[in-house]
């Protein structure tokens, strides 16, 4: 088995990619990326990540709709999702966590932030 | 920030607060003063520090000592801790309490995070009324930030899990409140840890994490003493992970690192002699 994990990071900017795969990599993830929800489910379907930070208003198909997808596939219960958005309304974000987030990171972040969340769900 | 200067702000830290500072902070003293400059209209620094040698006026010396010692935090720190605080240290005193209210002590409490941590944990009992929790701080500024329950959107995010976020803190703006039920089992207190706590009364818990670390030996037996003395007789210290404090032989570790018990057969009286 392999024992590094990995995570895939779903944004459609590429600066947020590269931000967030650069702090997940300090954490020992190997970091993955996808542009949408669409191009992340390929990507499950190849090889379920352990770890997903998803952004949520995303074209082709947005955060939301890709987790609702993912925990249909086989083994799509497996990834820990944790959403990574600009999105904070209290509301909004409440419906994120009814649909199986584990945790929740509003945009802006920092290093500190992802890590602390991570460690939340056992991620680390 | 020259040497003499830097001596200068150890020697009113070392003072007033019995912090010890080390001789690789010259930076971020500065960086910590720089505002407090600004707000006395004083050119710079080292004049805010000129004038406070010829005139050592308690209300500067206190603005500066103050921000020397303030300290970034953040709600739940160090997990273990407050996982058994949580799940087993205030379950397990709720019931030998019965109905009497359970006391909490944050003693170098700083903006608030530790003690609102605990005000979260509480609303899990079974019985959540009848806790009250004393929070403790040298700083004027950090107590009137914490007393306000209102962190930024970055404080609200370190160490706090969303479903927290969601359930106890209301979205203010850019900044996250929390409501008025938790504020209200908090009583903040601004003295120095070092002074005479035993006004304050017992608690069955106690906690002062990441202060002992950075105290002069002197200090630390004092504020040590303190602790053991605000401590009921079968109550619980919980200093930080590395901390390791002269505390008396009633106490034995109790489980995470940073977590003592007292053993009720011992006699109540603190181990070191008062001043």
């Amino acid at each position: 088995m392999n024992t590094v994990r990995t995570c895939l990071v779903v944004d459609d900017s590429r600066v947020m990619r590269k931000v967030a795969i650069r702090i997940v990599e300090q954490l020992n993830f190997e970091g993955v990326e996808a542009g949408d929800g669409l191009e992340a489910l390929t990507y499950c379907r190849a090889a379920m990540p352990d770890a997903i930070l998803l952004d949520w208003a995303m074209p082709v198909m947005d955060g939301m709709e890709f987790l609702r997808q993912l925990r249909a596939e086989p083994n799509g219960d497996k990834p820990v999702v944790v959403f990574c958005s600009a999105e904070s309304r209290p509301e909004r974000i409440r419906l994120a966590v009814d649909h199986g987030a584990a945790e929740y990171i509003m945009k802006p972040f920092d290093g500190d932030i992802i890590a602390s969340k991570f460690e939340a769900v056992g991620l680390i | 920030m020259t040497p003499a200067d830097l001596e200068f702000v150890a020697e009113l830290v070392r003072r007033h607060a019995g912090v010890v500072i080390r001789a690789d902070k010259a930076f971020f003293i500065e960086t910590r003063l720089g505002p407090v400059a600004r707000r006395e209209k004083a050119p710079g620094v080292a004049a805010l520090l000129d004038q406070l040698r010829r005139v050592p006026d308690p209300v500067l010396t206190r603005a500066v000592v103050e921000a020397t010692l303030m300290q970034e935090t953040s709600f739940f720190r160090d997990r273990a801790v407050f996982e058994q605080i949580g799940k087993m240290i205030l379950p397990d005193l709720r019931a030998r309490r019965g109905a009497a209210p359970l006391r909490i002590l944050s003693a170098g409490c700083a903006t608030g995070q530790e003690a609102y941590s605990l005000a979260m944990l509480a609303t899990d009992l079974a019985a959540p009324a009848g806790v009250e929790i004393v929070a403790v701080d040298f700083g004027s500024f950090p107590l009137e930030k914490a007393r306000t329950g209102l962190f930024t959107h970055f404080e609200a995010q370190r160490g706090l899990p969303i479903r927290r976020l969601l359930a106890h803190f209301d979205k203010i703006d850019e900044n996250w409140r929390i409501r008025p039920d938790l504020r209200q089992m908090i009583r903040w207190e601004e003295m120095n840890l070092l002074d005479d706590l035993s006004g304050l009364g017992r608690f069955d818990l106690v906690l002062c994490r990441y202060v002992l670390g950075s105290l002069t030996p002197e200090a630390s037996v004092r504020v040590v003493d303190s602790l053991d003395a605000a401590c009921r007789p079968d109550g619980v210290v919980v200093v930080g992970a590395a901390e390791t404090p002269a505390l008396s032989a009633a106490f034995s570790p109790g489980g995470t690192r940073g977590v003592w018990r007292r053993n009720p057969a011992f006699a109540h009286e603190p181990i070191h002699s008062r001043a």
